[in-house]
């Protein structure tokens, strides 16, 4: 019988190194915005003060407590306890899509308001307001996309977990799955006070 | 790679310890929102982004499970900050000197 090789600390090196190719990717984002918050300091604050703090908070906490039930998802399958498993997993799926329907209540109000990319009232706003949600809507939108390609993910290793191909003896797709959720957190953890909180 | 994963049977973090995070996260999250309503200025900024750098540590070190990591990823994740941080701090060698010579 010929045995597949497994190379456990290969796998999560290259998912770390995965990870990291996406820090730079937001970086540069971040980069981009507090140089122009450096500009154009005053023109953030005042379009900061249009964004929901309520909302914003609510989705920080709803992706902290996602992160926490995948955390758990592992620490289950660790022990050897596939339900308990596969039901935290359901539950981080079903927080991530909170986090979407939160996110599309608020870009709809924002369209409601004519505040959209391109949109003439962003237009006649001052120059850094136009900025400010340029970046707003760039950065949380690609952050959205990373949250949707999450959910893909985490629903894939659920059927995965399911059918015995991630079990107790072999977890490492779960585990580099769960490193890239808690990214995904980690990057609105960061979102979440530049956008929302510097009025 | 092999050698590494011999010395390094799976590590399981007890749901106790998971709590314990999570329900920091929370709270430092209710102390932003917090700080944010006071007018501290230019230190607004800096309150933020210190609570947000402390919560990314734990996610990073608990729910990542960095802490418990052979030596090369927590180096390698040393090396990704400097980039980082070389990057930004560079840029504002640039940036903040330019505004001064416009004004």
């Amino acid at each position: 019988m010929i045995e597949a090789h497994k190379d456990y600390a290969g796998a999560k090196l290259g998912m770390w190194l995965f990870l990291f190719t996406e820090v730079v990717l937001f970086g540069g984002l971040f980069l981009l915005y507090s140089a122009y918050l450096h500009r154009y300091h005053l023109d953030f604050h005042h379009a900061a003060r249009n964004l929901d703090t309520f909302l914003g908070g609510a989705n920080t906490i709803i992706l902290i407590t996602s992160s926490f039930f995948m955390a758990m998802s592992i620490t289950a399958l660790q022990l050897g306890r596939r339900g308990r498993c596969l039901g935290l997993l359901a539950l981080t799926v079903l927080m991530a899509l909170g986090f979407l329907a939160n996110k599309a209540i608020e870009w709809w109000a924002k369209f409601e308001h004519g505040i959209f990319p391109g949109s003439e009232h962003l237009r006649a706003l001052p120059q850094g307001e136009e900025i400010f949600y340029s970046l707003y809507f760039a950065m949380t939108g690609l952050h959205g996309i990373h949250v949707l390609l999450g959910v893909g993910i985490l629903s894939f290793v659920m059927i995965l977990v399911r059918r015995g191909r991630v079990r107790q003896e072999d977890f490492v797709i779960l585990e580099n799955s769960g490193l890239y959720w808690h990214l995904v957190d980690l990057i609105w953890i960061f979102l979440f006070p530049l956008f929302y909180l510097i009025t | 790679m092999a050698e590494l994963d011999k010395r390094h049977a799976p590590h399981i973090l007890s749901d106790r310890l998971l709590a314990t995070v999570w329900a920091t996260l929370v709270c430092l999250t209710a102390i932003t929102i917090a700080v944010a309503r006071i007018d501290l200025g230019f230190y607004n900024i800096l309150a933020a982004l210190s609570i947000a750098t402390t919560k990314a540590l734990l996610v990073i070190f608990f729910f990542m499970h960095m802490k418990y990591e052979h030596a090369l990823l927590k180096w390698l994740l040393f090396l990704a900050c400097v980039v980082l941080a070389i990057f930004i701090g560079l840029t504002f060698f640039d940036v903040a000197f330019r505004l001064q010579v416009r004004s």
